[in-house]
């Protein structure tokens, strides 16, 4: 069957699963619509996290950036990883027995403070809605190659279907979908993976395969591509170091810091029915979030490897344009692939010199989609990751959609500004939010600041420097009052914003960045992604300092804090 | 509230040995030491890099069921189990 034709029926096919579900589960009332009556299983919950959490930046990006960043794309691993360890131990199971619907919640009632709530409200939209416009740019790109359409033709029907797909449901349906899609995106995930680790390597496990022997050969797989990336004056992939080790570090820290502090994440936990399970559901999510990230530095070599093979199928001999594969013939129609024959001999030279580097641009997205065409694959298979891709970046947007309407219609409106408006209004006013976040974030996902993975990191970096030292604080250190944890998650968020607006312009429009992307500019050689870790650090050093000169938070905080950190008397999730 | 405050204490001791891990096979084995690391081979991976790109997140699962498993121990221990 033609490849057009079977991905549309297996997208159709999924899509009408989700929907399916979410009519079934279509939320009632206004606690369902958020926390789904707090009965869901660890093992359920952890799979509905583990899609949830893993989004188009991780399913359709991740392995793309590794791919040409090699040792340094490290950073995306342990970083998206690492933060659930963080989440487990220090946030999820305080949070739990703490009881309510959302993270400001969390923050208004333990700084005492209005305004603290509506601090942590503001900094959780900014995070949330840079998170969004990374889904937006995955959509974008998978839309525009499965439609074979450009890129922002692609984007602008990926709002539609976000937007109706996010409003009709609320966490109960998107609970159980999320399960659903979970299962669809990592077997689009993995049997690719397989498939081409067998057809390179001979093992069917790419965690084993990366380490392996080329099939038919005694050569490593990993010693052979970095002996084919140095022939061609690339650096070699093993060892190469992402600006230098302290970026890595801080890139790290960044991500792991902002796993802990992003709202849709940490709202699953608010789901299960008892503390010892919200440690036990961040264990799970783990696992399933595992299986894919240990499978990505497979893909990523392996498609470097065939990238590299496609373009240069005998040392010396590059490919001839006219005779080029279809899947770059594909590419070549969204935008997002593009070559220029600059000295006309009819071939194409790819090498890591801009004047004579033939393949112009490649854009890092494409990479996860572009695979199995790449390798050869069946046409199913490659209809199945069109399908997954879709699957990761719509499950993350309606939660994140989730989050950001949750915020304004329950924190602000309700929690803040209009107590006595009817759950019928509330409901309304979530809907019209997740509207204008999908319009705001699919606005500027024209024009991305960086590929799906990158921008997203932006997000963990903002996530990072104004959410998670406020929890964190709010729950381990009883002295820690209302000025402190205001003030810091202002310096915070304000240091990261103005770190990476000067840098990358202003909401990100590029010709706003007033000092330009320049790396002779970053501070300690810090790229803006990265930046986020700094600023949590000095979230914390601000916070502390303020709270040591302002009075001790009053006696019945003093007691709610010492009340979070004991499981007993949790009750179920409950509204006010 | 005596008998709360050592089980906060317990819970404290545990929580920093788990971050200590958390931190030498990440942080440590896969970004600071990556380069003398590298030089060990683990089939094709370097050492280094293996940490960084696979053997990080098995310590990572690992290290989340462990804490659980201990905190469910010390729950009962303490007496302060959900009903």
């Amino acid at each position: 069957m033609e490849l057009q034709t079977l991905t549309y029926m297996v997208v159709g096919a999924t899509f009408a699963l989700y929907i399916g579900i979410a009519i079934w589960a279509r939320a009632g009332s206004t606690k369902e619509f958020y926390v789904a009556g707090g009965g869901v299983h660890p093992v359920a919950n952890g799979m509905a996290t583990a899609a949830d959490w893993m989004s188009a930046a991780s399913f359709i990006s991740m392995a793309g950036l590794i791919a040409f960043m090699g040792y340094g794309g490290s950073v995306f691993l342990m970083g998206w990883t690492g933060g659930y360890v963080l989440l487990a131990m220090l946030l999820a199971p305080y949070l739990r027995k703490f009881g309510k619907f959302t993270v400001p919640e969390f923050i208004g009632d333990r700084y005492y403070s209005k305004a603290a709530r509506i601090v942590a409200v503001l900094c959780l939209i900014i995070a949330s809605v840079t998170y969004v416009i990374g889904q937006m740019k995955g959509i974008g790109v998978a839309f525009s190659r499965f439609l074979e359409v450009d890129y922002n033709v692609g984007l602008s029907i990926g709002m539609g279907i976000v937007f109706f797909y996010a409003v009709m449901g609320g966490m109960k349906g998107i609970t159980y979908t999320q399960i659903a899609q979970y299962c669809v995106l990592i077997l689009a995930y993995t049997i690719p993976a397989i498939f081409i680790s067998l057809n390179l390597t001979g093992n069917p496990f790419p965690q084993l395969g990366l380490g392996g022997t080329m099939a038919g050969s005694d050569v490593f797989l990993l010693d052979r591509l970095d002996q084919v990336l140095r022939d061609t004056g690339f650096a070699e992939y093993t060892t190469n170091v992402r600006l230098s080790l302290t970026n890595m570090f801080m890139y790290t820290m960044s991500l792991m810091i902002g796993t802990a502090g992003l709202p849709h994440v940490i709202i699953r936990f608010f789901t299960v029915p008892k503390v010892k399970d919200a440690r036990s559901s961040a264990g799970w999510a783990l696992v399933f979030i595992a299986l894919l990230y240990t499978t990505a530095p497979s893909v990523a070599a392996m498609a470097r490897l065939n990238l590299m093979s496609t373009i240069e199928p005998t040392p010396g001999e590059y490919m001839v344009y006219d005779e080029r594969p279809q899947w770059i013939k594909n590419w070549e129609q969204t935008g997002l692939l593009g070559f220029e024959d600059k000295n006309g001999d009819g071939r194409i030279q790819y090498t890591p010199d801009a004047a004579t580097n033939e393949m112009t641009k490649v854009d890092r997205d494409i990479m996860v989609l572009a695979n199995p065409e790449i390798a050869q694959l069946p046409n199913w298979v490659i209809a199945l990751v069109a399908a997954g891709g879709l699957a990761a970046a719509l499950s993350t947007a309606a939660g994140l959609l989730l989050a950001i309407s949750s915020a304004i219609s329950h924190d602000l409106l309700k929690g803040v500004f209009k107590p006595d408006i009817t759950e019928k209004q509330e409901l309304r006013a979530s809907r019209l939010a997740m509207a204008g976040a999908i319009g705001v974030a699919g606005y500027l996902g024209f024009n991305p600041p960086d590929f799906a993975a990158g921008t997203v990191a932006l997000a963990f970096g903002l996530a990072a420097s104004s959410i998670f030292p406020a929890l964190m604080m709010g729950i381990f250190s009883k002295r820690m009052n209302k000025e402190g944890a205001i003030a810091g998650m202002i310096a915070g968020i304000g240091v990261t914003l103005f770190y990476v607006f000067q840098h990358k312009g202003i909401m990100f429009v590029p010709s706003t960045a007033f000092l330009g992307s320049m790396p002779e500019n970053w501070f300690l050689g810090i790229e803006p992604n990265a930046f986020g870790a700094v600023g949590a650090i000095f979230n914390f050093a601000v916070a502390f300092i303020v709270a040591r000169l302002t009075a001790a938070p009053p006696e019945h905080i003093q007691h709610l804090v010492e009340d979070i950190r004991v499981p007993a008397g949790a009750g179920t999730a409950v509204a006010h | 509230m005596s008998k709360n405050a050592s089980y906060w204490t317990a819970n404290l001791r545990l929580v920093a040995v788990c971050m200590v891990i958390w931190f030498v096979c990440s942080y440590l084995f896969g970004i600071v030491l990556v380069e003398p690391l590298n030089n060990i081979r683990l089939g094709g991976y370097k050492l280094g890099f293996w940490f960084a790109q696979q053997g990080s997140i098995y310590v990572f699962v690992a290290l989340i069921f462990f804490y659980a498993n201990r905190m469910g121990k010390l729950d009962r221990e303490h007496n302060v189990e959900e009903e």
